[in-house]
């Protein structure tokens, strides 16, 4: 069940995506570039989705648990740390030179034309190359502190 | 140049905030898709399926725009170099930056999460800024 409402909103969540522009590069281009020939819409799409979710969101998190899982798996960091401003700078940059984020990129895979095919290959590639680098920095962390650990014992 | 679509673009978010609402009291999750695509490329075993799933919806809703409304998914903008760029920095910069459009600007938005908050702002300045730089400072694009 759990797996059959997860389709079902992705599915959702791409026609979604289609009916309000955000699968057409050029109008989220359009959208960002706002020093030219501004077009608001996707100031819309965001707006519609937060006002739905703003409103169930706090309606579902006043329950002790959701329907189908024994409890809520909602994030709970509050800081702000480099990582996330540098990546969120990163992404931005990336979704103003091309127009996709991830949502839209995967579902116009569904047109079937090469470029958007290159731009997911290459935004998957992306991912893992942080997910390799992130891990390999902290096994080197973690096998720094260990060094100084077995030092400190030598010592001590 | 792009015609304003407000109604449309209303709608569509109404769907996408349904969407990701129908994740949250039902499974208990964030709608975040660089989070779920993300998590797939790490391979969490118990995680595994309803983020598959998901992905498969998200990719049977683009096959349902493509046959009842094809013109809905708009071509590439840009060519084949400047995709792979873009597509490296959106890839790597969300999985560091812990979200996207998604999981920060809408989800995280709405609970008034201070990350998504701070998120939300610099993506889009950022891509504004890179906007204005590609067709006012470089004349690029159309």
């Amino acid at each position: 069940m759990k797996n059959v409402v997860a389709f079902a909103a992705g599915l959702l969540f791409a026609l979604g995506l289609g009916i309000g522009g955000m699968t057409q590069p050029a109008k989220v281009i359009g959208f960002l570039d706002v020093a030219g020939d501004w077009d608001p819409s996707l100031a819309f799409v965001m707006g519609g989705a937060l006002l739905v979710y703003a409103i169930v969101a706090r309606l579902a998190l006043s329950r002790p648990a959701p329907f189908l899982e024994a409890k809520f798996f909602v994030p709970t960091r509050r800081d702000i740390d480099r990582p996330l401003v540098v990546g969120a700078t990163l992404f931005g940059a990336g979704w103003g030179l091309a127009g996709y984020c991830p949502g839209p990129a995967l579902v116009s895979l569904a047109s079937g034309r090469a470029p958007v095919l290159v731009f997911v290959v290459a935004m998957l590639l992306g991912m893992w190359i942080e997910q390799r680098w992130m891990a390999r920095r902290a096994a080197a962390r973690s096998l720094r502190a260990s060094a100084a650990a077995s030092r400190r014992r030598r010592s001590g | 140049m792009t015609d304003f679509t407000p109604v449309s673009s209303l709608l569509g978010g109404f769907l996408i905030g349904a969407a990701a609402a129908l994740m949250l009291l039902a499974n208990g999750r964030i709608a975040g898709i660089s989070g779920i695509v993300g998590g797939l490329l790490r391979g969490e075993r118990n995680e595994t399926g309803w983020r598959a799933l998901f992905v498969a919806g998200l990719l049977a809703g683009g096959l349902v725009l493509q046959l009842v409304a094809p013109a809905s998914i708009g071509p590439s903008v840009v060519g084949f170099p400047l995709l792979i760029v873009a597509g490296l920095m959106v890839g790597f910069g969300t999985q560091l930056g812990s979200g996207c459009t998604s999981g920060h600007g809408v989800c995280g938005v709405a609970r008034l999460s201070p990350r998504s908050l701070v998120a939300t702002a610099t993506f889009m300045l950022a891509g504004a800024a890179m906007t204005y730089v590609v067709r006012h400072l470089l004349g690029g694009g159309s």
